[in-house]
Formats: C-alpha cells, structure tokens, sequence
C-alpha cells in the first residue's frame, strides 16, 4: 500500500480498541520474569559460554604488544580474540564509525581490545585481568570548546545543510530594539538503559543466530553482515524484548560481531552482555553541544531575526548533533540563520539518544525563548504564541500538517495555574525555598518510514501479527495488537503478535519516535488485504464488508470471522510505502511543558515540584502507553536538567563518571507530581492511522522550563547544563 | 580465576583466630562494599572471614547512660533504634540519608565505617591512583574533582571518606571497641580511628591487620537539637557533597561536623567553640586550613551555607 493521499474514513476512526488505555499485552511476562531477553537464551542456546570484553586503557594510539600466554592458561578459557586472530573487521555504512574491535589502532577509551571467552562469566573476567597490552599513547583531543573559534562548518548530512540563511539575518538582528546575544552549553549525556548491550550467538552450520538487544531487526542483520563479512542470507537476528535502548541500540555495538565471531571459533554458543563499567566508554553516548542564539524582536514581541549555531563534537564522520534542527521548525521571523558547526573528538563515539538534535536544541533556545520575554516585558508564554507559525518557518511553502501549539500553550497554562507565576523573579519564598515556574515548548519531528507486516487468521479465529519490529519497552506489543484487533473486528485478546525476529517481514524498527506510526501503518496495509482476502472467501463483495464483534457483516449476512479460515489459515502480507506528504508538509509533533520547582535558599539543591505537558501528537493510539513514553521523557529531561553529565577527563580523553553510580540519573524521590494531556486531535497526512509518535517528545522542551523555573525562582540564569548547584549557589543571596 | 576461601566464624574469639591463621584474610560483614570491589579486582582478599553470624549484633544500654552499638547491627537496625531515634537523632538522620533501604538492610555498623572512597577513579583499573595502587599517582589531582575532599587530604591522595554515619559518630564522640588476635582488646575514640592520607592513602585506619570492631559506644545523650543536611546532585540514593551534622543547646553552644570534604568526618573542637558566633565564623575555623581545587572549592561556600540554614532552623 502507499500512503501518498490524506487519509480518509476508515476502520480505525470507529476507536472500539484503538485509543483504549489498554495494559500491555507483554506486561505479564516481564513482571513475572517470563520475558527472556537476548542474555537469557538458556533454553535456545544451552551450554553458552561466556564473552567478556578487555576495553582499551588508553584514548588513543597504537597496541604495541598482546601478551595472552597467562590468560590462556588461566582456568576455564576457551578462546581470546584479539584483532591478530579475528579476521578482517568492515564498518556499518553509517554509526558506529569506530571499530568494533581496536588493533594496532586504539581511537577511542575502552574501545574493545580482546573478547575473552571461557566456561563462566568469572572465568572470562579473569582470564582477561592477566592480558598484557602495551601502548604507544598518542595526544588527543578531548575538549570541545579548546575547538570552539576554529571548528569548521559540519559536512553536509542527512539533517539538511548545515548552514541556512534566510533574508538579512545581520542587518535585522542589528537592528532589533530588543536583542539577545547569549551561549548555552549541554553536556555528554548517557543513555544508560536498564539493560545494557547483548547478545547470545549460536552458529547452525553455516547459519548464524544472534538473540541481541537491538532497536532495528534489518539494521542490526545488515550492519553484522558489513563488519564480520558473514553473508545477510546466512544471519537471522532475533530480539522479542529489550530492556530499553533511548536510540544506543539503533546500532550494533561490539558485543554482537565479537559474539558472532567468537561463537564460530570455540564451536558453540556464546554469550556477551557489554559489562556496566564499558558501556559508557565502549559504546555512545548524546554529544556535547556549546550553541549561540542570536534573537532580535519588536516591542510588540514579534521575532524579527532568529540565529541560532551550534558547534559539536564527534569522530570524523560521525553522528552530528546537529542542535540548530528545532529551531529551522519552530517560531516564526523572517530574517534566520542556523549554522552547524563541528570538531573532530578523539573520545568515545557519539550517536543518536532520545531526540537527537531536538532535545539539545531545545535546552539552549528555550531558555533564551524565556530571556527574551524577560527583556521585552512579556508573559513567556505570549511571547511564544505570538510567535507561532502554521508554515515551516525557514520553507513559507510548506504548511505544518497539523499544528496546534498554541493550544498546547493556552491549555498548559489555564490547567497549571500559570497565572500564579510572579512576574520578577525571586518573588516567592516558603520555608526556606525559593519557587518558581517555568515553561518550554517542545517539538520533534514526525515520521513514518516504509515497513512490513504480515497477518494471519486462524480456524479459532485468532489473528496473528507478525512483523520484525521491535518493543523496546514502548508498548508496540499492545499498540499492534489494537491496530489488527480494530482492524479486523475483533478484541484484543484475539490477537496474537510476534515481533522482533528477521524470519518475519521488515519494518523500520524503533527509534526517532516513528516506530509506533510506520509498524502500525504496516499491520494497517496488510489488515486491509486480509480483510478482502476473507471477503473474498466468505463470497462477499469486496470493500463492503464490516468487521465488528468477532462478526463479518454485508447486507443482511452476518458470519463469524473464524469461518473464512475454516479451509485453512488465511494470511496476508503487505509493505506500507510513503509519497510525497512529508516533503509537502511539515509534519511534527508538539507541546507545552509547565513545571514549578523548589530551590533551597540556602544549599541551592532543587527539587521539581510538579510537571505538566499538555501535547498535540496526532491521534493517541493508547493513551496509557503514551503517557508512559511521556513521563518517561520528562523524566529523563530533568536529569538533563540537573544532574546529568558524563564528565570528560581532558587530560586522559574518556569520560570519568563511567557506571551507574556516578552518573546520576533521576531516582523516585526526584519525580513530583507529572500530568500529561493529550488533545484530543487526529493528523490525516501522516498515516492511514493519524497518528504520530509520543518517544521523544516528552523530553523536547523539558530542562529549559525546569531552568526557567529555576530563574524564576532564584533570579539567577544558568546557561550551561546541568543546573548543579555550584553553578549558582555564589549568586543567591547570603542567609 | 583469582581463588579465595570462606568460612563463617560462629564467634568473635573464631573470628580472630583465623584472621591470625590466614594472612591476607578480610573480615566480611554486609559484603555491601566489599563484595562490589572484588568484582571489580580493586580488592583481592585471599580469605573472607564471614562474621554475620559471630553475634554482636544487639544494641546495649551502658552503665554510663550510653549505648553500646555491635558491629553486626544493620544500619537499618541502628537508625530505628528507640532511644538513638529520639537521643541520638542525628545518627538516625545521617544513616538514613546513606545508600539505600535494601543496603541498609545489610550495611553493618563497622563495615559502614571502613567503606572505602568513591572517587570516581579508584573504581577504574586502567588508570592511576594511589590508594588502589600505591605510587601510581592521583588522577583526580588535576582531573575530575568536583566531589573529592578540600581539607585534610594530601598531594598524593584527596579523595573523602563517604561514610554519612561516620560523620553522626564523630559528632556524638563515639569510642570504637576493637579486639585483637591475642584477645586483648583497645579502644580509640573515632577521632583517631582514619589516618591522613600523608604519602600512604592506601592505608586508611589505625586498625592493624586482623583487627576486629566488636562496637561503637556512644557515650550518654548531650541533649540539643540535632540536625543532619546532607547536600548531594539527587534527592536520594547519592554520596553526599557536602553534609552538616550539628547538635545545638538552647544557649547557642553546639557542635558540628562535616561529611563529603575529607579524608575522615571533619571536626575541629576549636570550630565548635565558634558556633555560637555564628555559620561564618565557624565555617572560617572548620576549613581555615582548606585547599580547594578549582572544581569543588564551592564546597567552602556550601557549608557555610548550609551550616547557616541549620542555625537558623535552630533558632526558630
Ligand atoms: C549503591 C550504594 C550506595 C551507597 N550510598 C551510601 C551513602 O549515601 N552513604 C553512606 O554512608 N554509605 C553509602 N553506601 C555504602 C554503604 O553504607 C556501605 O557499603 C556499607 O555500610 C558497608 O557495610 P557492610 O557491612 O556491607 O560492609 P562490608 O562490605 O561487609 O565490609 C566493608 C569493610 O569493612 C570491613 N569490616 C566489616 N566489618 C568489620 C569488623 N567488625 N571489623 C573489622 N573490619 C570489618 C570489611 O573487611 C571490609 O573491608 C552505599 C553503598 C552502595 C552499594
Ligand atoms: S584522590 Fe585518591 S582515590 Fe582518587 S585517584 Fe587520587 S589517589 Fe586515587
């Protein structure tokens, strides 16, 4: 099917099981532990030995020696693998663009040097403490602002150019009455997901099963084919759960191709799960950005210039954060510039995590959205509702599909009581902290890439959805299983569905907030076939036929569903292709971020004390697991905002704070009361379904209304994330 | 693999005989912290000696009017303590401000004392560090240091002691119990029980090999009101980065100590002679001697801050 026109009337608007606060369907099996993920394969895989992974001790520069004798000898060791033994590694086409295994080169700290394997995970580890490397070190770079006045324009990429100008952004900008000139930096930051990377590898004579924890089926298959050379067709790749990615897991790590490898050379099963303390050095991590925003207005409020630059750092070739990407979408003013810039790092790789390019975007030009409405002497919600635009702000002639972020606005702040907000800041004080409010818009663009699924019905009138997407603890399982149930006229408790497996048909995966709209749009096609394919088999005139209650009706005839497979199972397959909508129209979703923070008057500690995001994301195909994917992002936008930060040892070039107890990330004590509302809103050119994706929304916008709260609790502006409190204790006032 | 033995002593006297049987052997109580830092090969014990079962695991009146606290009392155990809730409020308050529920479960009174550091480099074996590895250097002199000590420390090492409930015992003027493997026994205020780092971070007490705590006696209740802030990156669940334990009397006297910006729990006699003049001067006398790097000289700020915020609370 292609999806080249609006969608119109179809069977999904009558919202019988689609936009039901349905409980997932996989709940029950991760709660009782009866979800096996890819470490976990014992019955699949049994007698797995055990792969642990000896990371580089060094930033960069050359191996001059292995020494493996005693690690040989020690107890339990199957093989070593080294890049002396490994065979000729390939690269993925696109990330990582660092060898999975270093030698003679070392590019980056931890990067792999040895998979160690042996009869237990102790063993292995132990056997690889009695590796004897030697290094030549080399001097690298680690600091990106030591690169701040000379790095170069960023290459071109797949975010559009990395400089656009649009009229006469200096002239304008010169001569705005009202002016801000001001740099915001963000930190590294860590994906640091529950389950880190893994994979169980078991070879079948010349066929290669890999259970790993991935975010896309195809790219993970493709990708291992690239670097190990083992022909696609010989690769099946499964991953039925995953214990969170936040966009790590869009691409293969070394635990997959040493897995592989390793599996191959001792003659049975092997398992590698990337030990904690590598994952943050051995794999990726967001970039750090250092942005400057440039904005001119009118007294009226009215954005006259709009400049926003963003230099970020990466390995050459490598993922570009590109922070400038929301604000070529988001207010209007007709005089812009955005201008990427980039540094060659010699630190560990940076790729894509959670709203890449958006979420640092927002963090820097929300809060200087809020200074300018300081300086004009405007409510900061008014200064972004006069600014909005309803076509794509840097292309006058593309329209937004759908865009409603005013009313985000209008309603955020009648619910949160944002008419309480003193205008000066530091106006309130309770017991000793100071409160304050903050808002930020959030954006992130909504996509839909081509995907396949297949379904089937059985003679027990059970219907099956099968694809290769993947449910990295979004709720895909449920929102499938709700597309096929609406679809087909059935409950949900008559659908069965199987994901994440490349025996079945190929979706785009998760990631980008476009896997809920692409894998529903693929179980939509392949509905619709099997819906005439049952029509057909019933004898009834194709496109007539409804489907409700576990019931086929036309005319006068009503026949249960199940007796169209009564002859044998009816299956349907079909590949939902998208036209032109997206270039035509600028398709993104929105919303409203309120919070109220506490900041201790003495200490500076700050404590979020409530959270609302009111958002405009198309049709909510379930308003449970959305919400869930919200708070999920608004909470890990707070710990953007206050505490997260791999910190980069400049003289060493890794980053230091390297497992999970010192890279804080948010714990329950530091979540307050979240809200989360969806309009009520359906968007016809985005899928047959008119829907969008919530993933990375809830985390756009987020840490700027926590820093403007701050401000406006504190009257102290911080503009270098995260808000820890030595960066503004000196400014309060003596106690 | 690195092998090691185990057994499990049924009694203090069982405890140290074996000690003094098997050099190189480590007493393990809650394994809370020890256990973590074998996996990672910073600590390499030959032997454990498990003591969870050698008793000494109750809280005692003193004929004093004190406490004697066993070294197998879970911190838990101590926290929610009768009379330590209500006479000794600031131990209640700085143990549950450390680690988490299901830590403190297990966490016992002395291996919550002699819980090693967490700068953020002792943890990572491929660099250099002078406590793991003595003479290898400081990487976190002129590294990361944001959270690392400001006074007390040395050239080699300036890395804190992270125990908050260290810090209460400090304040409250605990005395540590310690047996021998000759069955004699000594006792040292805590004062005296963490050494300066000096050119051997790696030593980190005046326990001898073998040694074993067997309690901490607090002596009777001073009165006062008693405040424990600890000041950390998350509400929860985090090593302090500073935290302010004070006992203040109705005449304004008191005392204070400090956590999360030394070597040991940070307390001058003379600071507390100060306290009645107020945060200012206390803070001056407490960190007189201090030497900040540029990343966590926001810490003398903060304490006195944060000092100041407990005294007014006082007051009211
Ligand atoms: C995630 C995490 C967070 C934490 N957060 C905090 C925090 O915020 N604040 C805080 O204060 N602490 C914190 N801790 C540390 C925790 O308090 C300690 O791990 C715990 O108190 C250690 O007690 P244990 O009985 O488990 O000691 P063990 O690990 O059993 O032993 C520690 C050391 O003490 C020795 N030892 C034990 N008993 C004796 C004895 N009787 N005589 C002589 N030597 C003995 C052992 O040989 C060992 O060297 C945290 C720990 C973790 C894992
Ligand atoms: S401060 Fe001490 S513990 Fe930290 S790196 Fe230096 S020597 Fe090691």
């Amino acid at each position: 099917m292609r999806f080249d026109t609006p969608a119109t009337t179809n069977p999904i608007d009558q919202l019988r099981v689609i936009g039901k606060p349905h409980d997932r369907i996989d709940g029950p099996l991760k709660t009782t532990g009866n979800a096996t993920y890819a470490y976990e394969q014992h019955a699949a895989a049994p007698n797995a030995a055990y792969g642990f992974i000896l990371g580089a001790g060094i930033a960069k520069g050359t191996i001059k020696s292995i020494d493996l004798d005693e690690a040989r000898r020690a107890p339990g060791t199957l093989e070593i693998i080294t890049y002396e033994n490994a065979g000729p590694l390939g690269f993925a086409p696109f990330i990582p663009r660092t060898a999975a295994l270093a030698g003679p080169r070392v590019t980056h700290y931890h990067q792999a040097i040895a998979l160690v394997v042996a009869e237990t995970f102790e063993q292995a580890r132990d056997a690889a403490s009695h590796i004897r490397i030697t290094y030549s070190e080399e001097a690298g770079r680690y600091d990106l602002a030591a690169q701040y006045d000379t790095a170069p324009i960023a290459p071109d990429y797949i975010l559009g150019p990395s400089e656009m100008r649009i009229n006469d952004f200096d002239g304008a900008f010169a001569s705005a009455p009202f002016q801000l000139d001001e740099t915001y930096t963000t930190p590294p930051e860590s994906h640091a997901m529950m389950e880190p990377q893994a994979t169980t590898a078991v070879w079948e004579g010349d066929q290669l099963i890999c259970w790993t924890s991935t975010q896309g089926i195809a790219v993970a298959l493709g990708d291992l084919a690239a670097v190990t050379g083992i022909p696609p067709e010989n690769i099946r790749v499964v991953s039925p759960f995953i214990g969170g990615g936040f966009g790590s897991k869009s691409f293969n790590h070394a635990d997959i191709s040493l897995a592989a490898i390793a599996a191959r050379m001792v003659g049975r099963p092997v398992k590698v799960a990337m030990q904690r303390p590598l994952v943050i050095n051995n794999t990726t991590h967001r970039p750090a950005t250092i942005q400057r925003i440039k904005l001119g207005a009118n007294a009226d409020g009215k954005i006259t210039a709009i400049g926003h630059e963003a230099l970020f750092g990466n390995v050459e070739n490598g993922w570009q954060e590109s922070a400038i990407v929301p604000t070529r979408h988001l207010y209007a003013g007709a005089n812009r510039m955005t201008l990427a810039r980039m540094a060659t790092l010699d630190l560990p790789e940076g790729s894509t995590m959670r709203a890449p390019c958006e979420a640092a975007g927002m963090m820097a030009l929300e809060i200087a959205m809020d200074e300018m409405a300081e300086k004009l002497g405007m409510d900061p919600v008014e200064f972004r509702i006069v600014n909005d635009t309803q076509v794509s702000p840097d292309h006058p002639e593309r329209p937004f599909s759908l865009r409603k972020l005013n009313e985000c606005f209008r309603l955020g702040a009648d619910r949160f009581g944002w008419q309480d907000r003193p205008s000066r800041p530091r106006a309130v004080q309770e017991d000793g902290w100071y409160i304050g409010m903050g808002t930020a818009a959030a954006i992130r663009g909504a996509l839909a890439f081509p995907s396949a699924a297949r379904v089937r019905l059985a003679s027990d009138g059970i219907v099956t959805v099968e694809c290769d997407m993947t449910d990295i603890g979004t709720g895909t399982y449920t929102v499938l299983a709700q597309t096929a149930a609406e679809m087909m006229g059935v409950d949900i408790d008559q659908v069965a569905v199987s994901l994440g497996d490349s025996n079945l048909p190929a979706t785009a995966g998760s990631g980008g907030q476009y896997g809920c709209a692409s894998s529903t749009g693929a179980v939509y096609a392949a509905c619709v076939k099997l819906r005439e394919l049952v029509a057909e088999t019933l004898g009834f005139p194709g496109g007539e036929a409804i489907f409700e209650g576990g019931m086929v009706r036309h005319g006068e005839t009503s026949l249960p569903l199940a007796i169209a497979a009564a002859n044998g199972e009816l299956a349907a397959e079909d590949l939902m292709e998208y036209g032109d909508l997206f270039q035509t129209f600028d398709q993104q979703t929105f919303g409203a971020h309120f919070v109220k923070v506490a900041v201790n008057s003495a200490t500076a500690e700050v404590r979020v004390r409530s959270m609302l995001m009111v958002c405009a994301a198309g049709r909510i195909l379930n308003p449970k697991t959305a919400r869930s994917q919200v708070i999920g992002g608004m909470t890990m936008g707070l710990g953007g905002a206050l505490m997260e930060e791999l910190v980069v040892d400049k003289n060493r070039g890794f980053f230091v704070n390297h497992d999970l107890a010192s890279y804080e990330v948010p714990v329950h004590a530091d979540i307050p009361h979240q809200e989360v509302v969806f309009l009520d809103e359906v968007d016809p050119y985005t899928s047959p379904l008119k829907a969008k994706g919530v993933g990375e929304l809830g985390i756009s916008g987020v840490a700027a209304a926590i820093a403007n709260a701050i401000y406006n609790a504190t009257g102290v502006r911080v503009r270098q994330y995260p808000m820890t409190l030595e960066k503004y204790l000196s400014e309060l006032p003596q106690i | 693999m690195r092998p090691f033995s185990y057994q499990r002593a049924t009694s203090a006297a069982e405890a140290l005989r074996l000690a003094s049987e098997l050099p190189g052997a480590r007493f393990i109580a809650g394994g809370t912290n020890l256990l973590d830092l074998m996996k990672l090969s910073i600590e390499r014990p030959s032997h454990l000696i498990d003591i969870n079962r050698i008793g000494l695991d109750r809280i005692e009146d003193t004929p004093e009017g004190g406490l004697r606290i066993g070294a197998l009392v879970r911190n838990t155990d101590l926290a929610s303590h009768k009379r330590v809730r209500k006479e000794y409020a600031v131990l209640t308050k700085a143990v549950v401000a450390g680690a988490s529920g299901q830590i403190r479960n297990k966490a016992s009174t002395a291996g919550n004392l002699l819980q090693r550091t967490r700068c953020p480099y002792f943890y990572n074996t491929d660099q250099p560090c002078n406590k793991r590895n003595p003479g290898s250097g400081c990487s976190a002199i002129g590294g990361f240091s944001r959270s690392l000590a400001i006074i007390g420390a040395s050239d080699t090492c300036i890395a804190t002691q992270p125990s908050d409930m260290a810090v209460a015992l400090r304040l409250l003027d605990a005395i540590i119990e310690i047996e021998r493997q000759d069955g004699s026994g000594r006792t040292i205020p805590i004062a005296d029980l963490y050494k300066a780092p000096g050119t051997s971070p790696d030593v980190e007490t005046t326990l001898a090999a073998g040694e074993l705590i067997t309690a901490v006696v607090l002596p009777p209740p001073s009165g006062g009101k008693h405040f424990y802030h600890k000041v950390r990156d998350r509400a929860s669940y985090a090593f302090a980065l500073v935290s302010v334990a004070v006992i203040v009397h109705d005449n304004g006297s008191g005392k204070v100590a400090l956590g999360g910006v030394a070597p040991k729990p940070w307390r001058l006699e003379t600071a507390d002679a100060a306290l009645p003049l107020g945060a200012e001067a206390a803070t001056a006398t407490l960190l007189a001697s201090a030497t900040p790097t540029h990343e966590n000289a926001y810490k003398i700020p903060l304490v006195e801050r944060t000092l100041g915020s407990i005294l007014s609370q006082a007051r009211s």
